[in-house]
């Protein structure tokens, strides 16, 4: 190449709009954070602030899947039903003697299989995401009734490990927390410094070019699926440590909350645009309005409505930024 | 009904399209509109309907001045236009279609369809055509669509009937029976304005031929005083200028081999090879079926049979990962459809086909990638502030140097482009040979689509001219004429 033709690339700086865009979700928790605190000095408090964390570990994990999912342009409605199922074939085993930390492992790996099975229909079957996954919810749920014949699972017995999972600390802080950082921290190198994470961006961002440029969308899909479930059975075995029992009903309508920290965090449901980290803003902006709420006295009933006003006004926030 | 349109220029933005074009058509007259793509047509009947505003130059409805404001004013003056991709709801019936947007009701507003099926058939029996008023559109072929379409400006009492490729898809029965129809509306006075670029056909059934060039009317004669050589003459007759750069690469082995490939997407028994060094130019007209092929050699549609054998030994290219790994890279003619990421950066395009080459330990070298794309960027005269900067933001011939980037990034042994300089400024386009007159002379073999004959004749070293579906001839560029290629484009000898 003729040297009169190259050019210098300056490095990229960025503007104080895209900044804010970048930052929005976390100065909306910081003013979230401020406004409790003023009304309530006691959310501030450190044993509130980790029980805080505790209660939102179960949503950001399964949210941190769903972030993968909806940056493809899917959704996945069924991680409510894994989590149920998992919990309780997780409990199951371990009342039936397998090994507890065994049983925790094979329950991941149902996860991961229930996922891929959501994954399958979806790309072999040419599925809408939807469609696919509103069909598992009900049958990985209608599949956790018939398993604990609509009874919450008891006697999973007194393993230090299993309830280590839900109940224990480490340093200081409850080990569902640790979890959440842990995952949080993996899946941020996957999406931001892997190929797997280029590759989640390509296809939301545009599928059919994606192919193109050689990227095999099945496969990534169907991954991204059972990543999705894996997550939700690890909420799930989270959840029956906790509550030392697996209830049949556990982790209804969690795809719903598990979606608003998605959007809350910037994600765009038709794809190709978002991060894990405003997913993890998102879980938290959720669970301090939760926890601020309560200890605010307002009645579950009302923290609903307020719930649904303020993931209408970040969306529209987000798309005047736009 | 006449028409009249004197000297009427439009420009999209500062790219000239119609630069003073006359036309003229009347009641009982088929007239034949012919040019290559890109010479004005579409646009010069889509100012006619009121789609698009000219800039100047005067419109005569009826010895009268007036422009129509929109399609569906000039639809209610009578003037239909009868696009290539037909604007119909596959869902909903034919009976739907024939009456969408204006169905007839009654005085509360119900639907009567009593009185609109009455009149549908007798539209339809007028035609000479029969047809389930109740099928849904989806299930029928293109050619009853096409009928729907001509039923429906029927219906809108139609005088000026526009048609832009009407036998592109239709089979030879379907075609028949259109002239018939055709013939049916001239004895109505109706004016047919039909737009083709089929020979047989257009001497076949017009009366009167207009040839278009370069957003200009090159000339108007009656079909009888006219032949086919003489009107592909008008079509091209320019002169190819030194705006191709000289190739000096040396032609050297087979690098790819393509045996006996058939696909369903359209296309038979093509055999072609190509050597290292080489650029072989596909021609043909639209829809002839040069993208097809191309992506069913390069794995994105099936192929029925055939065999692909790069450097000597046979391959099965099923999909672009593979193509990819064997060295073979494709630039599909829809850059914002299948060549970029538009919300994606320059440098996650460009690095987007190679990216497992920068995986170590699991991680993206970023480093690495970030020195790929940039000496990419060099090369190929990106100009942007940076590279991560999203694609989208680009310029047509910026982008389309990005997509290039990211298939020169592969190291391809065969480069496959289709139509590398589709909305590319004329700077660009001189780069974009330039290069590809680079990649040849360090052994890539290139094969290049295009519908642009000069570009073609300027850039290959053979050209293969494609024609339903199957390879119709080639001509070495030494003995490459424009008119050799229409001829065999257009099935001709």
């Amino acid at each position: 190449m003729k040297d009169e033709l190259k050019v210098e690339l300056p490095k990229k700086k960025y503007t104080g709009k895209e900044l804010i865009g970048k930052l929005g979700p976390l100065l909306a928790l910081l003013v979230l954070i401020i406004i409790v605190t003023a009304m309530n000095p006691s959310f501030i408090a450190p044993i509130n602030l980790l029980n805080l964390l505790r209660q939102v570990s179960v949503n950001a994990l399964i949210a941190f899947g769903m972030t993968f999912v909806i940056l493809t342009g899917g959704i996945d409605l069924s991680v409510g039903s894994t989590l149920a199922l998992s919990g309780a074939l997780v409990a199951g085993m371990i009342t039936s003697g397998i090994d507890p930390l065994l049983a925790m492992i094979i329950g991941v790996m149902i996860g991961g299989i229930l996922g891929a099975i959501n994954g399958l229909l979806i790309t072999k079957g040419k599925m809408a995401p939807f469609i696919a996954t509103l069909a598992t919810m009900t049958i990985f749920r209608g599949a956790t009734l018939v398993y604990t014949d609509g009874n919450p699972i008891t006697g999973i017995g007194d393993s230090f490990i299993f309830k280590f999972v839900g109940r224990g600390y480490l340093f200081g802080i409850p080990f569902p927390v640790i979890l959440m950082i842990v995952a949080f921290a993996i899946l941020f190198l996957v999406l931001h410094k892997m190929t797997f994470g280029r590759k989640t961006y390509a296809i939301g961002g545009n599928e059919k070019a994606a192919f193109v440029a050689g990227i095999k969308i099945d496969r990534v899909k169907t991954m991204i699926y059972a990543l999705s479930g894996m997550m939700a059975s690890i909420s799930g075995i989270i959840i029956t440590s906790r509550l030392n029992s697996a209830q049949p009903n556990a982790g209804q309508a969690y795809e719903m909350d598990a979606i608003a920290a998605v959007v809350l965090g910037g994600t765009s449901l038709s794809g190709g645009r978002g991060r894990i980290f405003g997913t993890l803003i998102g879980a938290l902006i959720i669970g301090t309005l939760n926890n601020g709420l309560n200890l605010l006295g307002v009645s579950s009933f009302y923290q609903q409505i307020v719930k649904g006003i303020v993931i209408i006004i970040a969306v529209l926030l987000d798309r005047k930024k736009k | 009904m006449e028409v009249i349109m004197k000297n009427i220029y439009k420009a999209f933005g500062t790219n000239a399209v119609l630069e003073g074009v006359n036309f003229d058509t009347h009641g009982g007259e088929i007239h034949a509109l012919m040019g290559e793509n890109g010479a004005g047509k579409s646009t010069m009947m889509n100012i006619l309907t009121g789609m698009h505003k000219k800039d100047q130059g005067t419109i005569l409805i009826n010895g009268k001045e007036h422009s129509y404001t929109n399609p569906k004013e000039a639809e209610e003056h009578g003037v239909s236009f009868i696009h290539q991709e037909m604007n119909t709801w596959p869902q909903m019936t034919v009976l739907e279609n024939l009456f969408i947007g204006k169905e007839m009701k009654n005085k509360i507003g119900f639907i009567r369809s009593k009185e609109m099926k009455t009149l549908a058939l007798k539209t339809f029996k007028e035609l000479g055509i029969t047809m389930d008023l109740d099928a849904d559109v989806q299930a029928l072929s293109v050619g009853q669509q096409q009928m729907i379409e001509i039923a429906k400006a029927l219906m809108t009492d139609c005088q000026v009937l526009i048609m832009d490729e009407p036998t592109a898809a239709l089979t030879d029965r379907e075609i028949r029976m259109l002239f018939k129809i055709i013939q049916h509306l001239k004895t109505k006075e109706v004016a047919i304005i039909y737009i083709s670029h089929r020979m047989e056909e257009i001497f076949e059934i017009s009366d009167r031929i207009t040839v278009m060039r370069d957003g200009m009317t090159v000339d108007t004669t009656l079909t009888k005083e006219t032949n086919v050589d003489d009107v592909v003459r008008k079509m091209v007759g320019r002169e190819i200028s030194d705006y191709y750069p000289k190739k000096n690469a040396e032609i050297g082995e087979t690098v790819f081999e393509v045996k006996n490939l058939s696909g369903t997407s359209g296309f038979e028994n093509i055999s072609f090879s190509v050597k290292s060094g080489e650029i072989v130019g596909f021609s043909g007209l639209m829809g002839a079926g040069r993208t097809e092929i191309m992506r069913g050699i390069f794995g994105i549609d099936p192929i029925s049979q055939g065999e692909i054998i790069l450097e000597g030994k046979k391959v099965q290219l099923k999909n672009p990962s593979t193509s990819i790994k064997a060295g073979v890279g494709f630039l599909t003619e829809n850059r914002k459809e299948e060549g970029l990421v538009l919300d994606f950066s320059i440098k996650d395009n460009i690095s987007l086909p190679s990216i497992d080459e920068f995986r170590v330990r699991g991680l993206i070298d970023t480093k690495t990638e970030d020195e790929f794309v940039q000496l990419l960027m060099k090369r190929l005269t990106v100009k942007a502030q940076n590279e991560d900067i999203s694609a989208g933001s680009l310029s047509g011939g910026n982008q389309q140097k990005v997509v290039l980037a990211k298939w020169i990034g592969i190291g391809p042994k065969v480069l496959i482009l289709d139509e590398p300089t589709r909305g590319v400024d004329v700077g660009a386009k001189r780069e974009i040979y330039q290069l590809m007159n680079e990649l040849a002379e360090r052994g890539v073999a290139i094969v290049m689509v295009s519908s642009d004959l000069p570009e073609v004749l300027g850039v290959s070293d053979r050209i293969l001219v494609v024609h339903e579906g199957k390879i119709a001839g080639e001509i070495n560029r030494t003995e490459a004429t424009q008119e050799k290629i229409m001829n065999l484009a257009t099935g001709g000898k």
